[in-house]
């Protein structure tokens, strides 16, 4: 009996020492954030204080980074999502000949490093004359997402039964309007899925817009917090974790409001067969 | 009755299937956005790998095929070589053996637990996922400063204070990474043990098999699946790591932590050679591929 309860606590224990391993560091920035003195040590702020908060806010630079990062972020999930969802359709509607192959192809592509291709990406962008576009940023973003969302989705509408939309059709309704009417509102799950995935893909890349722009005056979030860091970093702990703090909401918040709908979207092992 | 019943049901069938071919135009605007911007630049690497391309000088200007130069002098750069190992070390600590087993760990410990406990750790799991790659790096490079979270914890127990960023900086980087990333793999393994019906395990206890045989014998085997797709995910995933060492590290001490991915940046993007530099992406995209590849093929040998 007694050795039972002991196997019966120490995952438990477990558990709780990685939990505090992770949390630690991440208090260190909450903590910090509202700490009129913050070192780099963890400690409870001695001296509570919005006053990082407040000078972090007010500047138009971080203003004006945190508008350009929401409308790259927002709209790449945007076309992701509905490039996606027109994509996946067919491919999990029509028997199309080669689609166990197309499919591996996407799911190669959506693990592939994106970081090995920057260097020819930032040539294309040179050729096709779109350096420091925002808009060339945008639609390498999307497609760098896409085979992600396309996967992700044909998971999702192959598990919509097609009975619905085939009445639809009967009752005259088009292929689009039955995918929009139809099929789209019963995988809200999956249409948030890729939403979250990449819009917190999207808000916490670095490496894409810290190639691709450059005017100080295009450059979201993520380069501006980097820049930031390498400005003020060792001076001022205390604006650089508010700083972090304000960057990681939009993602936490998403996260939090869309977890219950996410974790169908790991499915995805055996869908691989095609 | 029923010849009637089946030639209508297959009168139906055509008719969805004729109107179901419309839908191959909806894979079109995917198709297009795909092929200029990611199998565009993928085909460009196999180009200009081979090409003296760079941002300044005379070769900014005119590109020659240079044939397997870039190559040659790769293979004689002894940054390279260490460059390569440096990429092998962080991809098989920090992804194949750190997140996969921690995040297997997590699942399999997670297993029958306290909902609220599990939301609790499962949460604190997931903020590291959450936090951009930037975050992380600040994060740790502050808990792992001189004056720093650790040191002050181990100072607590008589240790001098340690400066890991330069002592230990491949570790520090590791770390960080197993921190960012282990709850994909921790989701992942817990949806798929939930996938195994709990009459399986009942069963071989009955059958007197002890929790090391049934996790060996039933669960791995059952989930191999899952293994194999976390692991192209993972490996494919650790190999493009750039940001997180970026910002923390830099590549440095002396060259101590930079990857493949690094060292491409600094030759294309900080001495302007992008034929040089293209023709280590093209490395790092071939060892994607075969990594990819293998784990593809196994996956489908396996079934």
């Amino acid at each position: 009996m007694r050795n039972n309860k002991t196997e019966q606590i120490i995952p438990y224990a477990i558990l709780s020492i990685i939990a505090i391993l992770f949390i630690v560091p991440l208090l260190w920035v909450v903590f910090a954030s509202f700490d009129g003195n913050a070192t780099q040590v963890i400690k409870i702020p001695e001296k509570f204080t919005l006053d990082n908060y407040v000078s972090v806010i007010t500047s138009s630079t971080n203003q004006r980074a945190f508008m350009i990062g929401l409308l790259l972020s927002g709209g790449q999930t945007i076309l992701v999502v509905i490039l996606s969802l027109l994509a996946a359709y067919p491919l999990s509607r029509f028997p199309l000949k080669n689609k166990q192959k197309f499919m591996l192809t996407i799911l190669f592509m959506t693990s592939l490093p994106i970081t090995a291709i920057m260097v020819p990406v930032y040539q294309l962008f040179l050729f096709l004359n779109l350096q420091d576009s925002l808009f060339g940023t945008l639609l390498f973003l999307t497609a760098s997402q896409l085979p992600f969302g396309i996967w992700i989705t044909k998971n999702f509408i192959d598990g919509v039964p097609t009975d619905l939309e085939e009445a639809a059709w009967i009752d005259g309704a088009s292929l689009l309007v039955g995918l929009r009417k139809v099929v789209a509102p019963l995988m809200i799950p999956g249409i948030f899925t890729v939403s979250i995935f990449v819009f917190i893909g999207s808000w916490g890349n670095f490496f894409v817009p810290y190639i691709l722009l450059q005017s100080p005056g295009k450059l979201p979030a993520s380069v501006t917090i980097y820049q930031f860091f390498g400005q003020y970093g060792y001076a001022a702990y205390g604006q650089l974790a508010a700083y972090s703090i304000l960057y990681m909401m939009p993602t936490f918040i998403l996260y939090y409001f869309a977890q219950n709908h996410m974790s169908k979207g790991f499915t995805m092992g055996g869908a691989a067969k095609g | 009755m029923s010849t009637e019943n089946a030639l209508t049901n297959k009168r139906i069938k055509n008719n969805n299937n004729s109107m179901l071919r419309k839908t191959f135009f909806f894979l079109l605007p995917s198709l297009v956005i795909l092929l200029i911007f990611f199998i565009g630049p993928i085909l460009m690497t196999f180009l200009f790998a081979f090409t003296n391309m760079s941002l300044t000088g005379a070769a900014a200007q005119n590109i020659e095929f240079v044939g397997f130069r870039n190559f040659v002098n790769m293979f004689q750069d002894p940054s390279f070589k260490s460059s390569f190992i440096t990429t092998m070390v962080f991809l098989i600590l920090s992804g194949i053996i750190g997140q996969q087993i921690l995040g297997f760990l997590l699942a399999v410990l997670m297993q029958n637990k306290n909902k609220s406990f599990r939301k609790f750790v499962g949460g604190t799991v997931m903020a590291g996922w959450v936090t951009p790659e930037i975050i992380v790096a600040f994060t740790f490079v502050s808990f792992l400063h001189d004056g720093g979270t650790l040191n002050q914890f181990i100072g607590w127990f008589g240790f001098e204070p340690v400066s890991w960023l330069f002592t230990f900086p491949m570790v520090s980087v590791v770390v960080a990474n197993i921190w960012k990333g282990s709850a994909l793999s921790m989701l992942m393994f817990q949806s798929a043990l939930d996938n195994i019906p709990d009459s399986v395990n009942e069963a071989a206890k009955i059958d007197g098999a002890n929790r090391f045989q049934r996790m060996m014998r039933i669960t791995i085997p059952m989930i191999k699946n899952t293994i194999f797709t976390n692991l192209v995910i993972i490996t494919l995933g650790t190999l493009g790591v750039f940001t997180l060492i970026y910002t923390m590290t830099g590549g440095g001490p002396a060259k101590a932590t930079s990857t493949l991915p690094i060292f491409m940046y600094e030759q294309a993007f900080v001495n302007y050679q992008l034929g040089y530099g293209t023709a280590i992406s093209l490395v790092i995209l071939v060892i994607g591929i075969v990594i990819s590849l293998l784990y593809i093929k196994l996956l489908k040998t396996e079934d």
